[in-house]
């Protein structure tokens, strides 16, 4: 069981390439990171995953449980269990947040049944409690005038809810103070589980030492340049990006 | 030699006042069918008219509804509010129900009775401003053969703890009614009023010529709200008009989802020192229904506010035209007025007009206006499908929304809760 990705290239509409063969497999139970500077792809490759629309798949495969996704449309591939924190998530005028996250487990319900109400916002409001979520939450549109923190609060509590089999979560902490760093990383860790994987894209190792990664990816250039156990997020902290030039070069 | 047969039509066929009304009330038909005969269709080129399609203001073959006597079915029908204050049902223009819990100080009843019961006080504040955004011909048309409508008259001091409700059910191929509300909210009085038009088959073209004065008397608090879900053959012109006295706020809301031609004036008159206009719409055309808004923000005392938020989600080949102008009064210094019209392109082939205008003669004053068409936007889409909801969905979940930040305005939990049903009526006969 894992999310399989194989060679994945992927270009802009112009064919400005942005992945150039990304290899990485994720197997449930795991916690991988993918660190590196900005610009090496890192939201894209996210977003190719999800199904983005703004990117062309020229090459390779991303598949779930041996499942091709690149072949589902944008909202199936989410109810086959990938799911995406965004880094910039939408705003969403006039949707309150409540109707929202429950169209989403709605859409995961057969033809005729229903979401029983009172169990949702039991539910709700559980996982809210969690995330230091004040109530008010429920009532206000989608991340509309929501502070950057909320906002990431808020994609996690939609990770919580939906309870994906295998969750990306893109720079999940940029924005964050700590307390709120160790809020949404209490929700994280809550849902880790044996049957559930996890890529954390970060651009610092501060999430990684509340959010303990299995495994350590370097993306540059849109490609996975290096692999290594936590400890290379460390070296990575002592030394920054700046071996990658010399890759470059070499 | 053939002659030609002039069929019987609003057009031709003088009022018929009742001969239990009020004098007075017969010299104003009277006079309003002279004006309506002197007065010049709308044509071409006319600016009130412009993006109009004037090939819809067509009554040869329309003639006075007739009052249809079984109603139960209807008043069963006429859902609105879980708690209300009153609920006035007519068909056809004829009174089919009233319930009545308000207070006894308070006249609610339909305009018919005020005629007879309150003559006075309906003439004092009956028709008392022409309309001026181009329909003058119909509110005199509608002033000429007017029977029924609704009036209410809310003394000094009196707060109306829930909603008045009016249901106006029509039908008759071709037939006309011709509705009239008149709102009186006294000093320091407070009210809520909803008024809804439905057909009572989805198969007759009818036309409703609908005129609704609205008076907020010193520091009273006055909030009308319409929603029109006719039947996609027929036709409503309607017109709004509002007098706002000083610290006194008036809220105009309406909400179109039916018809297949509707033209709307609502104008509001501040005319004392912080008075306050709030008029806000949300339209949902589809296929090939056609709304026409015009609204005037006319300011006439210094020191008043006026806000307008008017928002259309155009599906398959609608078309909707906003015109929309502030206008301050010489003198009228000190003014803050803000108009905004948005569009939500729900298709390639919808339409969208929109005409915002301003005119200032007053200094020291804060105006600002706007108009805006858009698509969904693809990262909303893409954010709301990424959390698995079906594509269908996640369009119609935002266009609701988009109309949704209209309605929260009201600020009056169950008034939007009801417009909200009615708004998804409409969303559910819709692809998105
Ligand atoms: N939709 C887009 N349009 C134009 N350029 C894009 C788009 N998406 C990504 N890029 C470019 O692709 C590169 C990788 O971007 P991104 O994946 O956001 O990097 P990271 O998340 O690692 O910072 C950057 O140079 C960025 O400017
Ligand atoms: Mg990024």
């Amino acid at each position: 069981m894992s999310l399989l990705i194989e060679n994945l290239h992927a270009t802009l509409e112009d064919g400005t390439p942005i992945l150039n063969g990304v290899n990485l497999e994720i197997p449930t139970g795991e916690v991988h990171a993918i660190m590196g500077p900005n610009g090496s792809g890192k939201s894209t490759l996210s977003k190719v995953i999800s199904g983005h629309e703004s990117y062309i798949v020229t090459g390779g495969s991303v598949t779930l449980d041996g499942v091709d996704i690149l072949e589902m449309d944008i909202d199936q591939r989410s109810r086959a269990g990938v799911f995406l924190a965004f880094q910039y998530p939408a705003e969403v005028p006039g949707v309150s947040n409540a109707n929202f996250i429950r169209a989403a487990l709605q859409a995961r319900l057969p033809k005729g049944q229903d979401i029983d109400a009172v169990a949702y916002y039991k539910n709700l409001y559980a996982k809210m409690d969690l995330l230091e979520m004040d109530r008010k939450f429920t009532a206000r549109s989608v991340n509309e005038g929501f502070s950057g923190g909320e906002k990431k609060r808020n994609e996690i509590l939609q990770l919580m809810m939906l309870e994906p089999k295998y969750s990306i979560l893109d720079e999940t902490d940029s924005g964050l103070d700590i307390d709120a760093l160790k809020i949404v990383a209490k929700g994280v860790n809550a849902m880790r589980s044996a049957d559930r994987g996890f890529l954390l894209i970060t651009h610092y190792q501060r999430l990684l030492d509340y959010i303990a990664p299995d495994y350590v990816h370097v993306m540059s250039a849109g490609q996975i340049v290096r692999s290594g156990g936590p400890e290379l997020a460390l070296e990575l902290e002592e030394t920054g990006y700046d071996f990658l030039k010399e890759l470059a070069t070499a | 030699m053939p002659t030609a047969i002039s069929q019987p039509s609003i057009l031709t066929e003088a009022p018929r006042t009742s001969a239990v009304f009020p004098a007075w009330f017969a010299r104003t038909q009277e006079a309003a069918w002279t004006s309506f005969q002197q007065t010049a269709a709308p044509k071409r080129g006319d600016e009130p008219w412009r993006f109009s399609s004037l090939k819809e203001l067509d009554f040869s073959a329309t003639t006075r509804a007739e009052f249809l006597g079984e109603a139960s079915e209807l008043i069963q029908r006429s859902k609105g509010l879980e708690q209300f204050s009153a609920k006035f049902v007519f068909v056809n223009d004829g009174f089919a129900l009233a319930i009545n819990h308000l207070p006894k100080s308070v006249i609610c009843m339909p305009l018919a009775e005020a005629l007879l019961s309150h003559s006075e006080l309906v003439e004092q504040y009956f028709m008392r401003h022409p309309a001026t955004l181009g329909s003058k011909k119909f509110t005199d048309l509608h002033t000429a053969h007017l029977s029924n409508g609704m009036f209410i008259h809310v003394p000094a001091g009196v707060v109306v703890e829930h909603p008045i409700e009016i249901f106006h059910w029509v039908q008759g191929q071709h037939q006309a009614t011709f509705p009239h509300t008149l709102i009186v909210a006294g000093e320091k009085a407070q009210v809520r009023v909803i008024e809804t038009f439905q057909s009572i088959n989805e198969r007759d073209a009818t036309w409703t010529i609908a005129v609704n004065d609205l008076i907020a008397e010193k520091a009273a608090n006055l909030q009308y709200s319409v929603v029109q879900a006719l039947n996609t053959e027929s036709k409503i012109i309607s017109v709004n008009a509002s007098e706002i006295s000083a610290s006194a706020v008036a809220t105009s809301f309406q909400l179109h989802t039916g018809a297949a031609w509707a033209r709307s004036e609502s104008i509001c008159r501040l005319l004392g020192e912080e008075s306050r206009s709030y008029m806000f719409a949300v339209s949902v055309p589809s296929h090939d229904q056609e709304y026409d808004l015009r609204t005037f923000q006319h300011h006439v005392s210094p020191g008043a506010y006026s806000d307008l938020l008017y928002k259309n989600s155009l599906y398959d080949e609608s078309r909707t035209i906003f015109s929309g102008l502030i206008f301050v009064d010489e003198g009228a210094h000190r003014t803050d007025a803000y108009q905004t019209c948005r569009n939500l392109l729900m298709s390639n082939a919808c339409e969208a007009n929109s005409m915002p205008g301003l005119e200032i003669n007053a200094d020291d004053v804060k105006c600002s206006h706007g108009s805006t068409s858009s698509q969904i936007s693809e990262e909303e889409i893409f954010y709301l499908r990424a959390r698995g909801i079906h594509s269908d969905t996640a369009r119609q979940l935002i266009a609701r929304g988009f109309s949704i930040e209209v309605i929260s305005r009201l600020a009056h939990e169950a008034s939007e809760t009801y417009i909200l049903r009615m708004l998804d009526e409409k969303f559910a006969t819709l692809k998105s």
